[in-house]
């Protein structure tokens, strides 16, 4: 089922393997093996559907593209590469991510983000459902997810750190983000470039001003989103957004009973 | 161990068998008939997200020479099932064609019952005994084959159509079965990943009821009300997965009480409460209303998604919280919907529109004219 | 000389004198005249029933109530109570009197339940933080949807007919004014409303004070039709008809006279004083036809209101129940053998009828079989203590269950079993003024509303693990039961695996 490789040695840090019908495994060696050499770039052509692209990389400075839609769990348990899909992603990317910048050119699947605890991922068009869940922080590690369009039911769920950011460029008539948005969220903050009625928000969230810090932060990272992406943020401004935030560190102290 | 051991071992240690599994669909909605060695492909694709244990197919239009026969596909353990089974198709069906149904041999796919299919019509003065509908008495009689002839099973029975499944891996089964062979206007596929011992080919998705098939990925926990409602309507959950409660679901909604397929998905996929409230004072709330009332015993729930075929169509369906994946894409008249869009772009590497559909939101192919 | 009284003291109240600061509140408090100070507090226990009131009530925690340490010599088949209700009747030559339900050691089949839970084949929910439905719908559901094409869409073209909808599957038992105070029934009411639910008069009539809760109430015409006219009929959601009660399958029922003053009387429309008796039947329903035609008079009279009717679970009562549910009843109450009462014979309450969880599982299975679950509701009453209880009934079949018991013991009752005394200690089971002021609606609503409460959010943990997030999907969902230590058979007519299979 696998094919062999073709490898462009012509330049030492950068690779170029065709991964037409390469199975995941054999895929995953070779990037693996290329970075233990030294390599510092990694090109992957004809990806279609390859799991665990970047699972469990530990290192700074590596770059790895990929042309074509990678599979399930993109970046899963990644700690430090750059990783750039030029077309659409899947289910899973940067599943308990620690470190390191994902970027997606097209949309992405649902359950993005889960557990994440640091670096960046950065979406052109849509998510799915159930987008950074359980998003941890801790001091400087923040991990970030920014997406250009619309996101699916279940945004930031359960979210204890982080910042998810939403830009809704395509949303049109349509609502740019789902229900139950927030539900369960104890840390963190999801800005959101619209309007959200309380009919979408979770219990334990609530709308609240930007502040200055907010207001920096968010246009900083509106510009490296637009430069990696290539999104037009023209049309944006910080003031369009709004803030969510739980309103309580323990929204269940009151459940219980002895 | 012969499968029909393990069969009647099961029959009585456990009523379902849950399984997580890998699903694709294809549709041309202007009826142009293709290979089945597209269907394949994409399944190869998700070829991780079954375990080998199950795999198989749906094509429709696939029997143009016998459009208007009931195809049965039938898996016999021994001679004597077959025997006793034809003696029951002999009774009451014309039967013009019986034959082996053709494989070719395929080293992942092992221990392969007797297969064979026929091409029938119900017995006109049968059916005007029983004073039912062909289709009806059709129901009946593959329920009473599958209920009570030893080792056989009835795994598919509708007009133009047909189900080939097995155990192993989908793309052995699809090669095993000669599917590039076929030319349909829909085929979807399915690989299985069973969590129970393995062995009995009709647990393979898809599942038949005349002319529906289901692909399903997920497991059904409101399955137990599910099957005793329809048991109510004189379905018989025969079976070892749940996912036969959803061809039936579709089978009595849609072709019993005439509800049109997005009604039918929005009884089975329901909107919730707070929705449904949020509609205000609307025909629209009241219609909602009404049928999470009347089919409340027909809310499936559980992560599921679906590939339902029928002879006019196809729906892809998730469940109501969209706890599995399905990705849907236009290419021209192509409809195609599966469990990663990476098993669509194998076969459709630049559709016009690629997109997610929300949680309990159907995905609708119908044809465009006759075929 | 013979002995006359020779029950001895069930229980022993002391009073630790150095702690007891003689503020008397235990003398006040007690209903049943147990406490008496003169220069100190002195009990006579003999008249105690361990109903607490003076024990929760002292400041200084000196009061203690014990069993009374008089040892008898043992005896497995004669047990102490057997012995005691013996002297009693050759003393009295009555019939033993009780209260509240079924106190024998009967099998309990809810605690041979267990609840199946979702893990790798499927998910569980999460129920605080992903929706978790619980509203429920009573009455009688259309066979199928019919539809026309409407506005960019489709229009209903079928009528669903009146159903009374609940936020939780959950609702009071009908407890009867008379046997309770009229501020047990205004917490009731209050409590139904802030739920979302509703609660059941009970045979004695609504009063007045109660008219403007009357979306929460569904009235009951009983045997004795107290209280029963037409504005009654026509204020309720639902009217249900007392067919039978858990407590005592086949009898009427008895409000004693001393429980009859002014604002029952009024209420019953029967003169104060006078016995409140209940009959066996209701002497218009000899047969099932008779039953078809009451429910068809009183939809004439309300404008085809949902029409119940509550039975007690009896031997038949499969086919009971499809009889009801073909007589054109919206919804079947069904109280199972250890519901409660205010006063019934013990030899009846404790001896007549079968359990609550059986009769569900052959009612709901029979009128599947005959393809009628659908025109009923059904609700399971009788000794419901708990979430699990809860869930359990609804897996096996419930649409709701009906609280009777917990919501008096919610609201302070002990379980001292002396309803019929009229001498409640807590304001319950009472109409005199001096004790029915104790109980303050407003409180008792409050207790209320955070036992459901807290029972709802239980049951949708239970909901969430069990992988689904609608409670129709539990509902008659058997399969997610298993039985761990009933016989074969039982687990047989349950249509129950065991646990392991």
């Amino acid at each position: 089922m696998a094919k062999a490789a073709t490898r462009n040695k012509s330049e030492l840090t950068t690779v170029t393997i065709d991964a037409t019908g390469i199975y995941y495994k054999q895929l995953n060696e070779q990037i693996r093996d290329l970075i233990a050499e030294g390599c510092t770039e990694i090109v992957l052509d004809g990806v279609n559907g390859q799991r665990y692209i970047g699972d469990g990389l530990s290192v700074d400075g590596v770059t790895i593209v990929i042309n074509g839609v990678p599979g399930n769990d993109l970046g899963v348990f990644m700690d430090g590469p750059e990783v750039i899909v030029n077309d659409n992603a899947q289910d899973g990317v940067g599943n308990t991510m620690n470190a390191g910048k994902i970027v997606v050119k097209g949309h992405a699947g649902d359950v993005i983000g889960y557990g994440m605890r640091g670096g960046k991922i950065f979406v052109l068009d849509n998510i799915g459902y159930r987008v950074g869940i359980h998003m941890k922080s801790f001091k400087e590690q923040v991990p970030v997810i920014v997406a250009g369009g619309c996101a699916g039911d279940f945004f930031g769920e359960y979210m204890a750190g982080g910042l998810l950011v939403l830009l809704g460029l395509n949303a049109g008539e349509t609502p740019m983000v789902g229900s139950y948005v927030g539900t369960g969220m104890h840390g963190g903050a999801i800005f959101l470039r619209g309007e959200v009625t309380e009919h979408q928000l979770g219990k334990e969230v609530r709308v609240f001003p930007l502040d200055d810090e907010d207001t920096c932060m968010l246009e900083s990272l509106l510009e490296e989103f637009a430069a990696d992406t290539g999104a037009d943020i023209s049309g944006v401004s910080t003031g369009q957004f709004v803030k969510l935030q739980p309103f309580s560190h323990r929204p269940y102290g009151n459940m219980y009973c002895y | 161990m012969a499968f029909g051991d393990q069969y009647a071992k099961w029959r009585v240690d456990t009523e379902k068998v849950p399984g997580a599994c890998g699903l694709s669909g294809v549709m041309s909605r202007d009826g142009k008939r293709f290979g089945g060695d597209v269907i394949i492909e994409s399944m190869r694709v998700l070829h991780d997200r079954g375990n080998g244990l199950g795999g198989g197919f749906a094509g429709y239009g696939i029997y143009p020479d016998y459009r208007d026969h009931y195809a049965m596909h039938i898996m016999f353990e021994d001679a004597a099932g077959r025997a006793l089974c034809e003696e029951l198709l002999e009774a009451s069906l014309e039967i013009d064609v019986g034959e082996e149904l053709p494989t070719r041999a395929h080293p992942g796919i092992i221990d392969a019952p007797d297969l064979r299919r026929y091409f029938v019509k119900p017995r006109r003065e049968v059916v005007a005994a029983e004073a039912i509908e062909p289709d009806d008495f059709m129901v009946k009689l593959v329920m009473k084959i599958n209920k009570t002839v030893p080792g056989t099973f009835v795994f598919s029975s509708g007009r133009n159509m047909g189900v080939f499944k097995a155990v192993g891996f989908a793309e052995d089964v699809g090669e095993f079965f000669k599917l590039p062979e076929y030319d349909g206007y829909i085929w979807t596929g399915h690989g299985r990943f069973p969590t129970n011992t393995p062995g009995w080919w009709g647990g393979a998705h898809p599942f038949n009821i005349l002319d529906w098939t289901v692909v399903h990925n997920g497991e059904i926990s409101s399955y137990g009300i599910n099957k005793r409602y329809l048991e109510m309507f004189g379905y018989e959950c025969t079976l070892l997965t749940d996912t036969e409660v959803m061809a039936y679901l579709f089978d009595l909604l849609v072709r019993k009480h005439k509800l049109p397929l997005e009604l039918a998905c929005r009884v089975i996929a329901a909107p919730f409460w707070k929705d449904i409230d949020y509609e205000g004072k609307t025909e629209r709330h009241d219609l909602d209303e009404a049928l999470r009332i009347t089919y409340a015993s027909a809310l499936v729930n559980g992560p599921f998604a679906v590939v339902i075929g029928f002879s006019r169509g196809m729906v892809g369906l998730n469940d109501r919280i969209k706890l599995r994946p399905l990705v849907a894409a236009y290419k021209d008249d192509l409809l195609y919907v599966s469990s990663e869009e990476s098993a669509i772009r194998q076969v459709c590497p630049r559709p016009d529109r690629v997109w997610a559909p929300n949680a309990g939101q159907p995905v609708i192919g119908e044809l465009r004219g006759d075929v | 000389m013979m002995p006359g009284n020779m029950v001895t003291s069930e229980f022993q109240v002391m009073v630790d004198q150095e702690k007891c600061r003689k503020c008397k509140r235990c003398v006040l408090n007690c209903g049943f005249g147990t406490l008496e100070f003169k220069d100190r507090v002195i009990p006579d226990s003999s008249k105690c029933v361990a109903c607490h009131r003076c024990v929760v009530f002292c400041p200084e925690e000196a009061i203690t109530v014990t069993r009374n340490p008089l040892a008898f010599s043992e005896h497995a088949s004669w047990a102490v109570d057997r012995r005691k209700d013996v002297w009693k009747q050759a003393e009295s030559s009555g019939m033993l009197l009780t209260g509240m339900g079924n106190d024998l050691p009967w099998l309990n089949v809810f605690d041979h339940l267990l609840i199946d839970a979702c893990q790798v084949t499927n998910p569980s929910i999460d129920p605080l933080r992903e929706p978790m439905e619980l509203r429920t719908f009573l009455g009688r559901k259309p066979d199928r949807v019919e539809v026309e094409p409407g506005d960019g869409g489709y229009r209903l073209n079928t009528t669903v007919g009146n159903n009374i909808k609940l936020d939780v599957p959950m609702m009071f038992s009908g407890m009867s004014y008379g046997s309770v105070s009229l501020n047990v029934h205004k917490a009731l009411a209050l409590a139904a409303e802030k739920l979302g639910t509703v609660m059941n008069t009970g045979e004695g009539g609504l009063h007045e004070e109660l008219y403007p809760l009357a979306d929460h109430i569904i009235v009951q015409c009983a045997s004795g039709r107290f209280g029963v006219h037409s504005e009654y009929l026509n204020k309720g959601v639902a009217v249900e008809i007392k067919v039978g009660q858990g407590a005592k399958p086949g009898i009427g029922g008895h409000l004693p006279g001393e429980k009859i003053g002014r604002e029952v009387s009024s209420t019953r429309m029967i003169p104060i004083g006078t016995d409140a008796l209940s009959p066996a039947p209701h002497h218009d329903i000899y047969s099932i036809e008779d039953l078809r035609q009451l429910i068809y008079a009183i939809k004439e009279a309300t404008g085809y209101k949902p029409v119940s009717v509550k039975i007690a679970t009896v031997h038949n009562v499969a086919a009971i129940a499809s009889g009801i549910a073909r007589a054109g009843a919206d919804i079947i109450y069904l109280d199972g053998f250890r519901g409660g009462t205010g006063a019934s014979p013990a030899v009846i309450r404790d001896h007549v009828g079968i359990p609550l969880e059986i009769a569900l599982a052959v009612v709901d299975q029979q009128l599947r079989s005959e393809g009628i679950r659908n025109w009923v509701s059904i609700i399971a009453a009788g000794g419901i203590r708990s979430s699990a209880d809860v869930a359990k009934a609804i897996a096996l079949g419930a649409d709701a269950v009906g609280i009777g018991t917990a919501a008096l013991i919610a609201m302070g009752c002990r379980l001292c079993q002396k309803c019929y005394t009229g001498n409640c200690s807590w304001g319950i089971a009472t109409q005199k003024p001096e004790l029915t002021g104790r109980l303050d609606p407003d409180w008792g609503a409050e207790r209320l509303v955070n036992l459901i409460n807290a029972w709802a959010l239980e049951l949708k943990e239970v909901l969430g693990a069990l992988g689904v997030n609608a409670i129709e999907s539990l509902r008659g969902n058997r399969e997610r039961l298993r039985s761990l230590g009933l016989d074969e058979m039982t687990t047989e007519i349950l249509d129950v695996k065991p646990a392991g299979r």
